[in-house]
């Protein structure tokens, strides 16, 4: 007998009832659990929450405005003006506003990276982002700022939403969904915040309609 | 990792006694007990929450064998590859054989306490494979070759001035003082540790049966670059970790963080399905899930199977009046505080572990603050009732209970001896009316005096009518 069969045998000698159609119906229905209030106004609910976990946000009626808002908000941090964003941001005029955006993967020398994001959840000022070819996970990963570019009209109110989302759009989930809230950080020493651990060091969220 | 929780006892002493220890222990209790009661009023209706939360658990544990074949066909369907193991040194025969596979030279790995059960990393190092923990607290603890103390902070136990003469021998830099620089100086040496590693390693919170996804919840951001970057990712965790749908992994989500670290969601949230797909450009190309039991599994169906809830938040140990005087390295395993006095005697071996579940005021603070509602005291109470059937029971315990159960059945030698015995201790307590030792029970006097009785037994004055 291999391992799986021996564990497996050990449940089954105690646990003998077999509940195949329970869990198929659970599995279909996957019910919600007890959801939060959250308030009417996803969009000033996210950019609260958002700010909340040390995500800088700003916001633009225009979706050409974006490489404009970017570059005055690095010239403010003192930050380089070059990076990589992802290829449906590749089209927007970042020259025009004195930046270097490459469309391509972020390697590790790379210092800024856009993105878009799959939706945003008001609950906790959230980004969904679901890897993919043209949107790869290692831009909102390695670069030191990652600046994330959002239609308000995606904001959810709950990660229930997002999950529904998800299965509308897509069959399955991708290999990596990642929810991002905020710059990474750390408490590991004297339980003390420090933020910029292994992720960017901040995150800069432009909402802006598609 | 060796379990060494049989010198409890003589490992509290040296504790109680470590000035450092107990400053680091009073800042834990600061942050994050205060920190949790802070954000946990965040959930509308905790108490609806919680009793979902435990339904979500006990769902798969009452049919385990079902939700985990699930799993499985899910996440092979996906092109991940799903071991068993029985045991830690299965877990480490295993994950050797996949190093060896696929020629994996170096490791970088975010923090897992399954891998501490198994003493992954002496393991891989045995097999020649370098390993780099990459969690700052583990990675700390590599260099510094000492086991965490805690299951969520594993180096609680260190303050910054150790870490800073730590970092400044090992990484042979100048000797950085503030948390911020030494931050920067870890995330500088560790960088190349993850672009070069071949194989990342990681643990996972939750398995997902409807989509066969391992769920990891991180902060530094560790655990999405082992996850992405390497061309092999071993994810390992117990048989236990299955959650039956997003939806429900979403309502501990609402718990995990806000219990462990007083957040109202970690940094990062990563949902890992099957391996990297051909157009993708990154992402493992080989994905590796190791279900480990190591006793779990003898926990199903037992009087213990509540245990098998734990999402491993940490609370109770940061409830705990015990664990806050005597921090994680006295338990002796990888699990310390309440969970682990219960966890460490059954995976363990009870008789490995005498102390354990004596560990315990029974104030009943961690079940209170248990985000899956687990009845520690009550668990704890049930180890110490199997410890007195097998005999496990020292003499002075037993003997005096057993002469108080011999007084209480025979009523009348009962009233005589208290009758003697509250006389005998106003006499002790003379004219200040109170006992600065009493035999057998010096560790309480040694704090505090014991107020001498008035004269006369509850008996005695319930008879002349005073005691209405």
């Amino acid at each position: 007998m291999n391992a799986r069969e021996k564990i497996l045998s050990k449940i089954r000698s105690v646990q003998t009832k077999s509940s195949a159609p329970a869990i198929s119906f659970h599995l279909a229905q996957h019910p919600r659990g007890p959801l939060p209030p959250v308030p009417p106004d996803l969009i000033a609910c996210f950019k609260e929450r958002a700010i909340k976990l040390s995500s800088d946000v700003l916001e633009t009626n225009n979706r050409v405005d974006v490489p404009t808002l970017l570059a005055r908000y690095l010239h403010e941090k003192n930050l380089p003006v070059s990076g990589v964003c992802w290829p449906s941001l590749a089209g927007l005029p970042w020259s025009a506003a004195g930046l270097d955006m490459q469309s391509r993967p972020a390697k590790n020398s790379d210092l800024i990276g856009v993105t878009g994001a799959f939706c945003a959840i008001a609950e906790t000022g959230t980004l969904m982002m679901l890897s993919g070819p043209d949107t790869p996970a290692t831009t909102s990963l390695l670069p030191e700022t990652h600046v994330a570019v959002l239609d308000p009209r995606h904001i959810v109110a709950t990660m229930e939403d997002a999950w529904d989302l998800l299965r509308k759009e897509h069959r399955q989930p991708p290999r990596a969904v990642n929810f991002i809230s905020g710059p990474s950080r750390t408490a590991d020493i004297e339980q003390t915040v420090t933020l910029g651990a292994h992720g960017p060091y901040r995150v800069l969220l432009i909402l802006a309609p598609l | 990792m060796q379990n060494t929780s049989i010198q409890f006892k003589k490992q509290v002493t040296i504790k109680l006694a470590d000035t450092r220890l107990q400053d680091a222990l009073s800042r834990l209790q600061s942050r994050f007990v205060e920190g949790r009661s802070a954000v946990i009023s965040e959930i509308h209706d905790l108490q609806e929450t919680r009793t979902a939360a435990a339904a979500i658990r006990d769902r798969v544990i009452n049919n385990l064998e079902h939700w985990l074949v699930h799993f499985e066909q899910q996440a092979t369907a996906r092109g991940a590859i799903v071991h068993w193991a029985e045991t830690g040194a299965d877990v480490n025969r295993i994950v050797a054989g996949i190093a060896a596979q696929h020629g994996v030279k170096t490791a970088a790995k975010s923090k897992s306490m399954v891998s501490e059960e198994c003493g992954l990393n002496d393991a891989l190092e045995l097999a020649g494979v370098k390993v780099m923990e990459t969690d700052l607290g583990e990675y700390i603890l590599q260099l510094a070759h000492e086991a965490p103390s805690h299951i969520v902070a594993p180096v609680v136990h260190k303050n910054k001035e150790e870490i800073s003469d730590l970092f400044a021998e090992k990484h042979h830099l100048s000797r950085k003082t503030g948390i911020a620089e030494l931050c920067r100086e870890a995330r500088e040496v560790l960088r190349p540790a993850f672009l070069n590693a071949d194989m990342g390693i990681s643990g996972a919170n939750f398995l997902v049966a409807e989509t066969g996804s391992a769920l990891i919840v991180t902060n530094e951001g560790n655990g999405r670059l082992v996850t992405t970057l390497p061309r092999v990712h071993v994810a390992i965790t117990g048989i236990e970790k299955v959650v039956p749908t997003l939806e429900d992994v979403t309502t501990l989500l609402r718990l995990l963080p806000r219990s462990a670290t007083g957040q109202s969601i970690t940094n990062y949230v990563s949902v890992l399905t099957g391996k990297k797909n051909a157009e993708d450009h990154d992402g493992p190309v080989h994905f590796h899930i190791i279900l480990l039991d190591n006793g779990r599994s003898s926990l199903v169906g037992s009087e213990m199977q509540e245990m098998l809830r734990c999402i491993r938040c940490g609370a109770c140990m940061n409830h705990c009046p015990v664990y806050q005087n005597i921090g994680g390295h006295a338990y002796g395993w990888v699990y310390p505080g309440p969970m682990g006095s219960i966890l460490t005697p059954l995976l363990g071996g009870i008789e490995k572990s005498p102390d354990l579940p004596n560990a315990s005021t029974f104030c009943g603070a961690c079940a209170a603050v248990c985000p899956v509602k687990i009845p520690l005291p009550d668990l704890l109470r049930k180890l110490r009732e199997k410890q007195l059937q097998r005999g496990m029971k020292s003499w002075q315990e037993t003997f005096p209970l057993k002469v108080w159960a011999w007084l209480a059945l025979h009523p009348s030698i009962y009233a005589m001896a208290t009758r003697i015995g509250v006389r005998l201790m106003r006499m002790m307590g003379g004219k200040e009316k109170l006992l600065h030792t009493l035999p057998g029970a010096s560790g309480w006097t040694e704090g505090r005096d014991f107020p001498a009785p008035s004269g006369k037994t509850f008996r005695e004055l319930y008879k002349r009518g005073e005691g209405q």
